[in-house]
């Protein structure tokens, strides 16, 4: 019977200096149960004072075995999971799922479907940004922005759970369209909360923008140049606070991404402050892509027809033979999708989003990766907080927008 | 983004005797082992493909030469190209080249690697587990391993798991 191994620095000797070896600095453990670490993410600190020398990320306490699971599942089953991988933005999860099984097997998706996934998409990026306004404030002692931001938040879940019937796992976006048409209240309830957004926006940026305390905390903090920021694989809002245009909805338009018209904030200025401004300017951004969507919605199916990959619709199971069969045959042994890898990606709240799909001519996934931007972005702390000071490492931790989740999965 | 690097694939391939694939409208190019380090570096100075955008590996148990593929997607942000490369490795001692000084954020994807493949990246700075517990036996996304009745270790339920996963216990040396 084996023992429980005492954990020791014996296996990271090399990420610390000589000098916390000899005991002249200080080596201490932050999280995994601190919450300005954003969920449980433990770092290993050295300090000298409060300054930290070296910070060593120790991750993987999320870890479910989500690519493993999924070869277990049929394409169409194995999509539930993928809510699970970033819980902020379980509609861009899908989104990127269903786009890899649509490339993978040919499958079209109709327009309405489409725009319906651009608004959704946009809302969940909203509340995810909110979410990282509200808590990333409170780090730094700003609380009220953090009530106001969950206001909000609640009314875009009240529109995911009227179209889904649920709150956050919404699994709506399915491959081949979406799970099935919005009702009739969705278009008030969007347009309501368009209304009364932009405004909103404007009290939260009243509290914080030109705060000085603000300022004082954010400014110069947690710098990275554009190069080094894409050596290190930084995509999003953490990359284009360093001033690179790098936003696939318009590198790589996907789902329709090209007919709306926005912009891509970007800042040079590579800091915490700048990191923030991107992502305030993109909730805006977004509020103008859903205005766009939703006024040119078209009507139509929301589902493609192909019943061999999309079940058929409940209605034509009690007249059709075929229905049947194929409603039969899709829940049971799911569909054979063609021998061969994809990789498709989005642009989630935090960045790239992709996954990799290979098949082996069968039913189920032969392997599931996913690209998932946490994962990158919170590689490059240790080089971001280098030089200052633990209370700016929070700083930096909350600039970056991680989720554990993502990273872990 | 166009996946027109139709250019870029047949340099790699005259230079690097790679072999390229299509496959709904991505092309892979296969390139040796061997000659990846280089291939790498040439990827990143030579056609600027400057963010490595995603990397993993493919387990195709139980073949064994290749039983591995590590599976790399380039982007070029700049040319507004994308670029896939599988390299093949055998399954006797899986090793493959580090691309930790070219792309800094391959240190993590690799130790990824590692820790689901068990592939040892030669040259890496810090090659530890980093999902899984650092005392952990096996790598999980291999074909080979189990995915069911898997119990989570604990140090009372030792016995049991070697019944059903005698190589861990080989691994051990007892």
């Amino acid at each position: 019977m084996a023992q429980i191994e005492e954990v020791t620095l014996d296996g990271m000797t090399h990420l610390v200096s000589d000098r916390a070896l000899q005991g002249e600095t200080m080596l201490l453990n932050m999280g995994p149960q601190h919450p300005s670490t954003h969920g449980v993410l433990r770092l290993l600190l050295e300090l000298d004072g409060e300054t930290v020398l070296a910070a060593i990320p120790d991750i993987g306490f999320l870890h479910t075995g989500v690519e493993k699971n999924m070869e277990a599942k049929t394409y169409q089953k194995a999509e539930v999971m993928t809510d699970r991988l970033d819980y902020m933005n379980t509609v861009g999860n899908n989104l990127a799922y269903c786009l890899a099984v649509e490339k993978l097997i040919g499958l079209d998706v109709p327009l309405r479907a489409q725009a319906l996934r651009v608004i959704l998409a946009e809302l969940k990026r909203i509340s995810s940004h909110m979410v990282w306004l509200g808590t990333s404030a409170l780090d730094l002692a700003a609380m009220s922005d953090f009530m106001y931001c969950f206001r909000e938040r609640e009314m875009i879940l009240d529109i995911l759970e009227l179209v889904s019937g649920q709150r956050m796992m919404t699994t709506y976006i399915r491959p081949g369209g979406v799970w099935r048409d919005v009702p009739v209240e969705f278009e008030a309830a969007v347009r309501n909360l368009l209304k009364i957004l932009p405004n909103r926006i404007d009290q939260y940026e009243s509290l914080l923008t030109k705060n000085p305390l603000f300022i004082d905390r954010t400014v110069g903090i947690g710098k990275i140049s554009a190069e080094d920021a894409v050596n290190w694989g930084l995509t999003g809002a953490t990359l284009r606070g360093s001033g690179v245009n790098y936003d696939l909805r318009k590198f790589a338009p996907y789902s329709g991404y090209e007919q709306y018209d926005f912009e891509v904030p970007v800042r040079i200025e590579g800091d915490v402050r700048a990191r923030y401004l991107v992502r305030i300017a993109e909730m805006r951004q977004s509020i103008r892509i859903i205005q766009q969507a939703l006024d040119k919605l078209p009507m139509g199916p929301v589902r493609s027809n192909n019943y061999k990959f999309v079940p058929p619709p409940r209605s034509e199971i009690g007249n059709s033979m075929e229905a049947l069969i194929h409603h039969f045959k899709y829940w049971t042994e799911g569909f054979n999708a063609p021998k061969g890898s994809v990789y498709s990606a989005v642009e989630s709240p935090r960045g790239e989003l992709g996954v990799y799909l290979e098949s082996d001519g069968g039913p189920k996934p032969f392997r599931v990766h996913f690209r998932t931007p946490s994962f990158d972005n919170l590689q490059v702390l240790p080089v971001l907080a280098k030089g200052f000071l633990v209370a700016d490492l929070v700083a930096i931790i909350g600039s970056v927008d991680i989720v554990l989740g993502d990273i872990d999965r | 983004m166009s996946e027109n690097n139709s250019v870029v694939t047949e340099n790699l391939v005259k230079q690097f005797g790679g072999q390229a694939t299509e496959f709904a409208g991505e092309i892979s190019v296969m390139i040796a082992v061997e000659k990846f380090a280089d291939a790498a570096r040439a990827i990143h100075d030579e056609f600027k493909f400057d963010l490595m955008s995603s990397m993993t590996a493919v387990d195709y148990w139980p073949e064994e030469n290749p039983r591995f593929h590590l599976v790399y997607r380039f982007t070029s942000i700049a040319n507004r190209q994308s670029l896939n490369v599988r390299v093949p490795i055998a399954a006797y001692a899986p090793t493959a080249p580090t691309l930790e000084t070219i792309y800094h954020n391959a240190n993590w994807q690799e130790r990824e690697v590692f820790d689901m493949f068990g592939i040892q990246f030669l040259g890496h700075s810090d090659m530890r587990r980093i999902l899984m517990p650092h005392d952990w036996e096996g790598h999980p996304l291999r074909k080979d391993y189990p995915l069911g009745y898997e119990e989570p270790q604990f140090s009372f339920n030792f016995d049991e798991i070697d019944v059903r996963k005698p190589y861990a216990k080989n691994r051990r040396g007892e």
